[in-house]
């Protein structure tokens, strides 16, 4: 019989890193325990994970790590509930339950050629940061035309990746751009909210796909903007969330009219949100 | 070909040295599949039970795995153990039912191991209705009460004997283990088709209900259709065809097992997101999705209408909620041109 998919993998949290001032998100950094186990994690950016904290449950968190970064797996995960506490909450060198990868990916066979626009708002940057590093990757970077970041928080004490962030300011493969909802004090990039800077920095849409992710409020204002600024619907994606159990297409919890956003998702395009029912 | 009941039941008690035999039995909740030793115990003539007998595939609660904490490490166990077991006295409902599952349970992607490790290891004995129920309406699912589909031996009772016939492969392998089949007479023959062309007397018209759900994804109707609804899931509980579940923890210090229930959409916690978002907050949602999912994306995933036309949630509803009535209705809704 074929691997049971229900049973998690082990693997060692080498790293549990407060993320963001407010102290509520965490980014945990597990390491494989042997070869096999990652050779049998092939994923792609866009998928994710169940994560078990064992005596507290599963919970579906973006894989936030590029598969261009062997080794490990990083989450970023928000404090809300059972699970994501006792993530928070885990000393380095416990294990953690893995299942996965699940669900679909950006589709980066079709970007190819083509210029991307990322637009991520508040903590929904996880497989964003995969999508970009996978990109960024100097086996991949000649694949993609220019590679435009828009990643916006509500203040600066809240974006993730701060040094990774840093870096990408200086880098001429990458055209960054950060932006915070109020002015703060020490900031000098933008300020504003990310449909806004959007229109603003007004990113052409010849050979250009756009990534959205990002809470509900922030997709839904983004959208009209990348209308106008004449993206079709095709070349505009997201990531999808929902509750979740199985992970699988089985537990029936996901579902959005025929589609399961576990399995058919998370990723769709905007063209393919059109044909379904609004109910996400 | 046909079997007397002594016989057959000499033939049901050798089988529980190799199966645990599924079947009817009555108590005083009504009549529920147990496992019995012995074809005395068994429950003849029944209109339905109260519960389906899907259970025995996909339990309302079974360990997936359990782990046991020893420091930072963990030990982790599969919990998968099953049995060769025989399903005796399936109504074709809930035979076909099963066929509605295996359709769930694997995927493009995966297959579910714990519901498909019981499924190979299961022989379905149905038994053709005698009797029809007033909330019964197989025969406008393509099904009738006395189909064989789904099951792998079909048994028509014919009071002191029964017809036999082997559906599948699986079912032949147990037919050959039935001693002294015998030629049915000539009036056991005309018994025999009588109860083959007996048909539900409760029908309901779905001919066009899934092109007309296809349509009706913002329809007033849903307000109306969900009033009574109290939400209890009473209704997808009994259907032989609501495969939704839960996935949660039972723990103890630091021993554990993770164990996977029932649940249903008709529950507002069902689709309720960390964030506090939910995207089916309101009844009207969550009834719209009972019938689409019935109804029109199961037809447009797996090609089949997931119910059966059992009558269980119809019997099982508190508040009278009738399927029957909700298909009429949708029927009956007047098309809103958008
Ligand atoms: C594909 C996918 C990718 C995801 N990626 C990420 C990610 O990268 N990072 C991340 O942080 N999250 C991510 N999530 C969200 C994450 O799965 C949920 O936040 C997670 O399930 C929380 O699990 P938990 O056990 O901690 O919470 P639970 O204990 O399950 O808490 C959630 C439940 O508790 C109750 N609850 C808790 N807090 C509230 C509240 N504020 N308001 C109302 N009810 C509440 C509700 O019943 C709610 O359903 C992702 C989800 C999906 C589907
Ligand atoms: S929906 Fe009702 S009638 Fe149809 S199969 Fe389920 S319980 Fe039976
Ligand atoms: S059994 Fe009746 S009241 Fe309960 S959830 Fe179903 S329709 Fe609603
Ligand atoms: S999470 Fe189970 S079907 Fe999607």
């Amino acid at each position: 019989m074929e691997q049971n998919p229900y049973i998690p993998i082990k693997m060692r949290l080498a790293k549990n890193l407060v993320e963001t001032e407010d102290r509520n998100i965490n980014t945990f950094t597990l390491e494989f325990l042997n070869k096999e186990d990652e050779e049998n994690f092939k994923y792609m950016p866009g998928q994710f994970a169940e994560l078990s904290a064992f005596g507290y449950g599963e919970a579906p968190f973006g894989i936030a790590t590029s598969p261009t970064e062997p080794g490990v797996l990083k989450f970023s995960v928000a404090k809300v509930g059972c699970v994501s506490n006792a993530l928070h909450l885990m000393e380095e060198g416990t294990m953690v339950g893995v299942r996965g990868p699940m669900g679909n990916y950006y589709p980066l066979e079709e970007f190819k050629g083509k210029n991307l626009v990322i637009i991520g708002g508040g903590f929904a940057f996880t497989t964003l940061r995969s999508l970009a590093v996978y990109m960024l990757d100097e086996k991949h970077r000649g694949d993609y035309g220019d590679i435009t970041v828009i990643y916006g928080a509500r203040n600066p004490g809240l974006l993730l990746y701060k040094d990774e962030l840093a870096e990408w300011e200086n880098n001429p493969n990458i055209n960054l751009v950060t932006t915070i909802d109020r002015p703060a004090e020490g900031w000098t990039k933008h300020v504003g909210f990310i449909p806004s800077i959007t229109e603003q920095i007004a990113p052409s849409s010849v050979d250009t796909y756009a990534v959205v992710c990002g809470p509900p409020a922030m997709i839904k204002f983004t959208l009209p903007v990348l209308e106008k600024l004449n993206f079709p619907p095709e070349r505009i994606y997201t990531s999808l969330e929902m509750r979740m159990k199985c992970g699988l297409g089985i537990c029936g919890r996901c579902n959005i009219g025929t589609e399961y956003v576990c399995k058919d998702g998370p990723v769709f395009s905007m063209a393919q949100l059109k044909e379904l029912p609004n109910e996400y | 070909m046909k079997i007397s009941k002594e016989k057959f039941g000499q033939s049901f008690d050798a089988l529980t040295a190799d199966y645990q035999i599924i079947a009817p039995i009555a108590d005083v909740n009504g009549v529920n599949y147990q496992v019995v030793k012995n074809f005395s115990e068994v429950k003849q003539d029944y209109l339905n039970s109260k519960l389906p007998p899907k259970s025995f595939l996909f339990p309302q609660h079974e360990k997936l795995l359990s782990y046991k904490k020893e420091g930072k490490d963990v030990i982790v166990k599969n919990e998968l153990k099953v049995g060769k077991t025989v399903l005796f006295g399936i109504r074709p409902c809930d035979a076909k039912g099963m066929l509605l599952l295996d359709k769930v349970f694997k995927n493009d992607a995966y297959t579910d191991p714990y519901y498909f490790e019981r499924r190979d290891n299961t022989v379905v004995i149905g038994v053709a209705c005698n009797k029809i129920a007033p909330t019964c309406f197989c025969s406008s699912m393509g099904i009738s009460p006395s189909s064989s589909e789904g099951s792998d031996i079909f048994l028509i009772d014919l009071g002191d004997s029964y017809q036999v016939e082997a559906v599948t492969e699986k079912g032949k392998a147990i037919a050959a283990s039935l001693v002294e089949l015998v030629e049915l007479t000539t009036e056991e023959q005309a018994q025999v088709d009588t109860i083959k062309n007996a048909q539900t007397t409760s029908k309901v018209d779905v001919a066009t209900i899934t092109s007309k759900l296809g349509t009706m994804f913002n329809h007033a109707y849903w307000d109306t259709l969900q009033e009574k609804c109290i939400g209890c899931n009473a209704c997808s509980f009994s259907c032989p065809t609501c495969h939704c579940f839960d996935i949660s923890e039972e723990v103890r210090k630091n021993e554990g097992t993770r164990v996977r229930t029932w649940d249903g959409c008709m529950s507002p916690l069902f689709t309720l997101h960390g964030s506090g978002h939910n995207p089916r907050n309101k009844h009207e949602a969550r009834w719209r999705q009972r019938m689409m999912h019935k109804f029109n994306y199961f037809v447009q995933n797996n090609g089949d209408i997931a119910c059966v036309g059992c009558g269980r949630c119809i019997k099982s509803c508190p508040v009278n909620l009738d399927i029957r009535q909700a298909i009429d209705g949708v029927n009956k809704a007047e098309l809103v041109v958008e």
